[in-house]
C-alpha cells in the first residue's frame, strides 16, 4: 500500500484577542494515510482538526512543516486535482440551483464537458437529492447542504476525499446514508481522511484513526490494536436476589421493580453471579459484556491532559 | 476557462445585488433632472445637460464599482464558500481575476444601461451626437477598470466598509490630485520640491480619464493624451490587481 497523504511535522499558531498574543494550534502533527483506507482523525472540539484540514487544502499556511498529496506538494495542481473536500457546516452560493451549483464546480476541474450532465446526475442520485435538482441552495436544509457538500467533494472523481465532520447536523437516518455513501468510496478504490468529534459512527467504519487534543496526536493505528478485544465489564440486569448477597461481585444499583443493576468487572465472577441467581431461583434479565470503546480511550486520552 | 467561470458566477451574483438597482434608479433620476435644470438656466441647454449626464454616469458607475466590489471577496470569506473553491484545482490569482472580471461585465451592463437613458433624452431632444461623447464614456469605464481594482485591492485585507472608506478615499485623492501640481510649482526648489513631486508621481490621477470638457465645448480630443491616458489607465490597473494577487496568495483564510 502507499501513502497519499503524509504530513512532515506541522506547526501553526494564530494571533489572537486584543493585544495580539500567539496561540498554539497545531504542535507537530505528524501522519500518514495509505490507499485505500479510510482514516478517521479524530478529538474534542477545539482540537485542531478542521485547522489541520485547511493547512493541508492550502487555506492556511503551517509555519512549519511540510504536507504532501500522491508525492505532489499540497499546494501543487496536480494534487488538487485528485482530492475532494466538505468542509465542516459546509455553504454554498445559495443563489444557484442544485445543477447550476455542480456544473460552475465541474468548470473548474478537468471533467470533460460532454460527461459533465451525466456525472451530475451521477452524484445527485449518489446523495440522495435527485428530486432537488432544481431547488436554489437558499432552501436546502442542513442536511441537504451537507449532502450537496459531498456532491461537489466528489465532482473531479477524486481519489482522496477529505471530509470535517460530515456527519454533524444529521438526524440518525442522515448519518446511515452517509456513511454508506463513505463506504461505497472506499468500495470504489477511494481513499478517505474524515474528521469528527461523535466516535459512534466513526468506529465501526474506519480502518485506522489518529486522536488529536490540543494540538497533538497522542494516539493512532489500526483500530484493533488501539482497542483491546478484551471484556472491560459485564453489566447484568436481575432480580429476586437481596442487593447485599451482591455487594462483593461488583458495583450494584438497585433498579425499579426490584431489579437490581450489576456491573461485574472480573469474568470469574460472572459464573457465580449466574449461580447465586439460579439458588435463590431469581431471574436474569439482561447480561452484556462490554469491551474497550473509542469513546473510552478518547475520555482516557483528554483526561490525562 | 476557470477564469471565466468564476467570472460568470460572479456575474450572477453581482448582477442580483439590489443596491445596484438603486443606484441606476437614482443615475437615471439625475440624468432625467438634468434636462428640468436646462430648462431654469440661461445659456446652452444641450451643454447643462451633457455635463450633468456624463457626470452622474461616472458617479452612479463608480459608486456601484465600490459598493459592490469591497464587499465581493469578503462575503465569501464570511460564507466560507470560498473553502471549496480554493480546494479545487485553481490557483488564488485564478480566483481573483475571475473575481474582478465578473464584476467589470457586470458595470459593463450598467454602464449600457445607463448609457441608453442618457441617449433617449439627447434623442428626444435632437441634440447632436459626437463621436467623443461615446469616446467620453469609453474613458468613465477605463476608470470603473481603475476603482474596481482598487476595490478589489482592499477587500483582500480589509471589511467592507473600511474597503468602502479607502476605495473613496482613493476616487476623492485620484480628482484633486491635479491641484497640487500648482501647488507644486509654487514651491521653492530643494528636497521638499523634489519629494512632492514623487509624490505626486505615485498618486492617482483620474483627471486623465475626465473628458466631459471636451464633449461639452466640442472640443477634439488630440490622439496623444488619448494614447496616454489609456496606457496610464492600463498600467495603473495592471499595478493594483498585481498587488492584490500578491495580498491574496499568502493570506490564511481562518
Ligand atoms: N481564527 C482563529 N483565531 C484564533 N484561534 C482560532 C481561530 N480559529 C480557530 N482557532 C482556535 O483553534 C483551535 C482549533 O480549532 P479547530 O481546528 O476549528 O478545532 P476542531 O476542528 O478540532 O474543533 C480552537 O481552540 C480554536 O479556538
Ligand atoms: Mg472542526
Amino acid at each position: 500500500m502507499d501513502t497519499v497523504l503524509r504530513i512532515e511535522n506541522i506547526h501553526k499558531s494564530f494571533k489572537a484577542g486584543f493585544i495580539p498574543k500567539r496561540k498554539k494550534i497545531l504542535d507537530g502533527i505528524s501522519l500518514e494515510v495509505n490507499g485505500g483506507e479510510i482514516f478517521g482523525y479524530l478529538g474534542p472540539n477545539g482540537a485542531g482538526k478542521t485547522t489541520t484540514l485547511k493547512c493541508v487544502l492550502g487555506l492556511i499556511f503551517p509555519d512549519k512543516g511540510k504536507i504532501q498529496i500522491f508525492g505532489h506538494s499540497n499546494l501543487s495542481l496536480q494534487a488538487k486535482e485528485k482530492i475532494g473536500f466538505l468542509p465542516e457546516n459546509p455553504y454554498f452560493y445559495d443563489y444557484l440551483t442544485a445543477t447550476e451549483f455542480l456544473s460552475f464546480y465541474s468548470d473548474l476541474t478537468l471533467v470533460k464537458k460532454e460527461n459533465k450532465q451525466a456525472q451530475i446526475e451521477n452524484l445527485l442520485q449518489l446523495v440522495g437529492l435527485n428530486q432537488a435538482a432544481d431547488l436554489q441552495l437558499r432552501k436546502f436544509s442542513r442536511g441537504m447542504l451537507q449532502r450537496i457538500g459531498l456532491a461537489q467533494a466528489l465532482i473531479n472523481d477524486p481519489s482522496l476525499v477529505f471530509l470535517d465532520e460530515p456527519l454533524g447536523g444529521l438526524d440518525p437516518l442522515g448519518r446511515k446514508e452517509i456513511r454508506d455513501v463513505i463506504i461505497r468510496l472506499k468500495e470504489e478504490g477511494k481513499t478517505v481522511f474524515l474528521s469528527s468529534h461523535i466516535l459512534q459512527d466513526i468506529e465501526m467504519i474506519c480502518d485506522r484513526v489518529a486522536i488529536l487534543v490540543s494540538g497533538k496526536i497522542i494516539n493512532q493505528g489500526a483500530l484493533q490494536d488501539l482497542i483491546s478485544e478484551k471484556v472491560k465489564v459485564t453489566e447484568i440486569t436481575l432480580s429476586g436476589v437481596k442487593t447485599e448477597d451482591c455487594k462483593d461481585l461488583g458495583d450494584c444499583y438497585s433498579a425499579q421493580e426490584g431489579r437490581i443493576f450489576l456491573k461485574v468487572f472480573e469474568e470469574e465472577k460472572i459464573a457465580t453471579v449466574i449461580q447465586l441467581v439460579q439458588t435463590k431461583k431469581g431471574k436474569i434479565h439482561s447480561l452484556i459484556p462490554r469491551t474497550e470503546t473509542l469513546e473510552d480511550l478518547f475520555v482516557g486520552a483528554v483526561k490525562q491532559r | 476557462m476557470k477564469i471565466r467561470a468564476i467570472a460568470l458566477n460572479t456575474f450572477k451574483e453581482a448582477i442580483r445585488d439590489r443596491i445596484l438597482y438603486l443606484l441606476l434608479f437614482f443615475a437615471a433620476l439625475c440624468i432625467i433632472l438634468s434636462r428640468i435644470l436646462a430648462l431654469l438656466t440661461i445659456g446652452d441647454r444641450a451643454k447643462i445637460i451633457m455635463d450633468v449626464g456624463l457626470a452622474s454616469l461616472s458617479l452612479f458607475g463608480v459608486l456601484m464599482a465600490i459598493l459592490i466590489g469591497t464587499g465581493l471577496v469578503y462575503k465569501e470569506i464570511d460564507k466560507r464558500t470560498l473553502y471549496t473553491l480554493l480546494a479545487k484545482p485553481i490557483q488564488r490569482y485564478q480566483f481573483l481575476l475571475g473575481k474582478y472580471l465578473g464584476l467589470l461585465l457586470t458595470l459593463f451592463v450598467m454602464l449600457v444601461l445607463m448609457t441608453l437613458v442618457f441617449l433617449v433624452l439627447i434623442l428626444l431632444h435632437r441634440y447632436p451626437i459626437e463621436g467623443a461623447f461615446f469616446l467620453a464614456i469609453l474613458f468613465v469605464f477605463v476608470e470603473l477598470c481603475l476603482i474596481t481594482a482598487v476595490a478589489l485591492l482592499f477587500s483582500c485585507f480589509s471589511t467592507p466598509i473600511l474597503s468602502t472608506l479607502f476605495s473613496l478615499s482613493f476616487y476623492l485623492i485620484g480628482h484633486l490630485s491635479w491641484g497640487l501640481e500648482t501647488l507644486i510649482n509654487k514651491l521653492p526648489q530643494g528636497g521638499i520640491k523634489t519629494l512632492a513631486r514623487i509624490l505626486y508621481l505615485f498618486l492617482p490621477n483620474l483627471e486623465n480619464f475626465n473628458f466631459k470638457t471636451e464633449v461639452v465645448h466640442h472640443l477634439s480630443i488630440p490622439p496623444k493624451i488619448f494614447l496616454y491616458s489609456s496606457l496610464y489607465g492600463i498600467f495603473y490597473t495592471v499595478f493594483i490587481l498585481a498587488l492584490a494577487v500578491m495580498v491574496f496568495r499568502r493570506r490564511d483564510f481562518i
